[in-house]
């Protein structure tokens, strides 16, 4: 758009942002990302403070499966390897690379959900439910499942991200010099691996 | 338009996330004092979260203020759980046997 036509139309936004010169999208992200973390971060805390106070908390670790978990943790500090080199693909004009690792990164995801899927399964035959356990503390069920649970929300929202961002990649939409889409939404699934560590060490290690 | 960043070594941050991941899992079966294991898990996951925050999503490499934005909800939890902190005091307190003796007062009436 012209310089001219910008004066005719004040409504229209300038063609930078300061903060992050490739684009606003990126900056309502990181925005978007921190009002995120505050909902992880209150959810965190409220746990805290309810196992702090209560007097019959299990350990974690004697109940919820360790081993499971770490390679869950695991998978998904490999998907955010392979979409760093997706992106570092992309950056390089390397489309067929970008297609690779976007689609390795969407089977870390899909393989997490189903190990999740599987963890919460075998809890629930355990006895393990919302409203109690068979363990302890009433409350440590009920956290456990609305924490990993939240988080499993974003992993599934990060997998359907990443699925469109491969149709489009597809369809040859990302090039050297056009791939903010692609940076944006592997700043998503960064934090969701982000998240995971901080609920892998609080919820389950602690 | 994208700018191009200095690219981070992403290999050598995913080995230091593995090591410390690997390390938490050891320091819960540490003959070590509960307190000390919880400092080390929370020293060491807050060191993996700022690999990734740093490298992964480029924060390293952003301007300042972005990376005040992202900082800020640590600085309003670190807020959050001062102000939880009076209730838990309360709740700790209120041991059985204070308990029982508030029931027996409350049942003379």
């Amino acid at each position: 758009m012209s310089q001219a036509a910008v004066l005719e139309h004040p409504g229209v936004e300038p063609a930078e942002s300061p903060l992050t010169p490739e684009s606003w999208g990126k900056l309502g992200m990181w925005i978007f990302l921190a009002g995120d973390a505050m909902s992880f971060g209150a959810l965190l805390a409220g746990y805290g403070a309810l196992r702090y106070s209560s007097g019959d908390w299990p350990t974690p670790s004697h109940v919820l499966g360790i081993q499971l978990t770490a390679f869950m943790t695991f998978l998904l500090i490999c998907s955010s390897v392979t979409m760093v080199k997706g992106l570092s693909a992309i950056q390089h004009g390397d489309q067929a690379g970008l297609r690779r690792f976007v689609g390795l990164t969407i089977l870390g995801g899909v393989a997490f959900l189903s190990m999740q899927a599987y963890e919460w399964t075998h809890l629930i035959e355990h006895g393990m439910r919302l409203s109690g356990n068979p363990f302890g503390a009433s409350l440590f069920s009920t956290t456990f499942f609305c924490l990993t649970g939240f988080h499993g929300c974003h992993v599934f929202g990060g997998v359907v991200y990443l699925s469109c961002i491969l149709v489009q990649a597809l369809r040859g939409r990302y090039s050297v010099t056009d791939n903010n889409p692609v940076e944006i939404a592997a700043l998503y699934w960064h934090f969701v691996d982000l998240v995971w560590i901080l609920v892998f060490t609080f919820v389950y290690l602690v | 338009m994208t700018v191009a960043h200095e690219e981070p070594n992403y290999m050598g941050v995913f080995w230091w996330l593995l090591v410390l991941t690997i390390l938490e899992i050891c320091v819960i079966y540490a003959p070590m004092a509960h307190l000390a294991i919880v400092l080390l898990l929370i020293v060491m996951a807050l060191t993996k979260a700022s690999l990734v925050a740093m490298f992964y999503m480029h924060l390293a490499l952003e301007k300042r203020t972005l990376g005040i934005i992202a900082l800020t909800p640590l600085v309003l939890c670190v807020f959050l759980i001062f102000a939880l902190t009076p209730d838990l005091g309360a709740v700790i307190h209120q041991s059985p046997k204070a308990e029982a003796a508030a029931e027996g007062v409350h049942g003379e009436h």
